[in-house]
């Protein structure tokens, strides 16, 4: 949009993966962990997209520079998919197994 | 930095945004979370259309806020519904003393420098279906197939993380 400064964007941002770091640090449930997980995600994608429109799809830069910003953000979708799909596997098979999903209390693979 | 229309009509869409953000983190309940994070999802949408990003605006609410978010909802319903005490332990203020200093630290080196970049009129339509479709299947057809093959082993695995030992 004319008229917004790529600083707006950039600031949102960065405020949605600071949310995203605390989130993961002090939340215990872990699905609000990977919640959080994925708002870092967004986070990142809307930089991304912020940086291809701003910078690389206007006058000086090629076809290619300016792709690279929206490709990357289709597989980070497609990641985040595949991450949740396994990711709240492991959740069940957990709870399945001990009746518990805090993480706090969580040392199954502790020695 | 001058107000102008467009710095509202952003303005009205990122302020709720962050409170959706904000909302995913401070509340007890994960339901509660997962609905915060659904309208966090929605309004970044529209935010990537306000980027010309039509398609991937279009995707963000088909796989974010559909697919990924009913994969939560679900989940939460499985498991127990029961609140998980949130102990207030020492985590808590380390972790936002951690975040205030991260976004501080940040802030401080990106904003300055990008605080007077305005968008410039849009040469290649980067966000376009047709020029996305055209590079997904000739410059970057090979982490296309990666991404399939990807998708296809995470779907085998939580099917087998998700089923019943039988012994």
């Amino acid at each position: 949009m004319n008229g917004v400064p790529l600083a707006a964007y950039l600031g949102l941002s960065m405020f949605m993966f600071t949310t995203g770091v605390v989130g993961v640090i002090i939340r215990r449930n872990p699905i609000v962990i990977f919640m959080c997980i994925e708002l870092m995600l967004n986070a990142v994608n809307l930089a991304f997209l912020s940086f291809a429109r701003y910078r690389f799809a206007t006058e000086g830069h090629t076809l290619a520079q300016g792709m690279s910003g929206p490709m990357m953000v289709i597989f980070v979708m497609a990641v985040a998919a595949a991450e949740v799909a396994v990711g709240l596997g492991i959740i069940m098979a957990i709870y399945r197994l001990k009746e518990e999903v805090d993480v706090d209390d969580l040392n199954l693979i502790k020695g | 930095m001058k107000i102008t229309p467009e710095l509202i009509v952003f303005a009205m869409l990122a302020g709720p945004a962050a409170l959706g953000a904000v909302g995913v983190v401070a509340s007890k309940s994960a339901v509660r979370s997962a609905l915060c994070l659904v309208f966090n999802f929605f309004l970044l949408a529209f935010l990537y259309f306000s980027l010309n990003m039509e398609l991937l605006g279009i995707s963000q609410i088909m796989v974010y806020a559909g697919a990924i978010m009913v994969l939560f909802v679900f989940v939460i319903m499985l498991l127990n519904p029961k609140l998980l005490e949130e102990k207030r332990d020492l985590k808590r203020p380390i972790g936002l003393l951690f975040g205030f200093v991260l976004f501080g630290l940040l802030a401080s080196q990106i904003l300055p420098a990008t605080i007077n970049v305005d968008a410039a009129p849009v040469v290649n339509q980067v966000g376009s279906p047709q020029l996305i479709g055209d590079a997904l299947f000739t410059s970057y057809v090979f982490p296309f197939e990666v991404v399939s093959i990807l998708l296809l082993v995470g779907v085998v695995g939580s099917v087998f993380l998700a089923k019943k030992r039988t012994p």
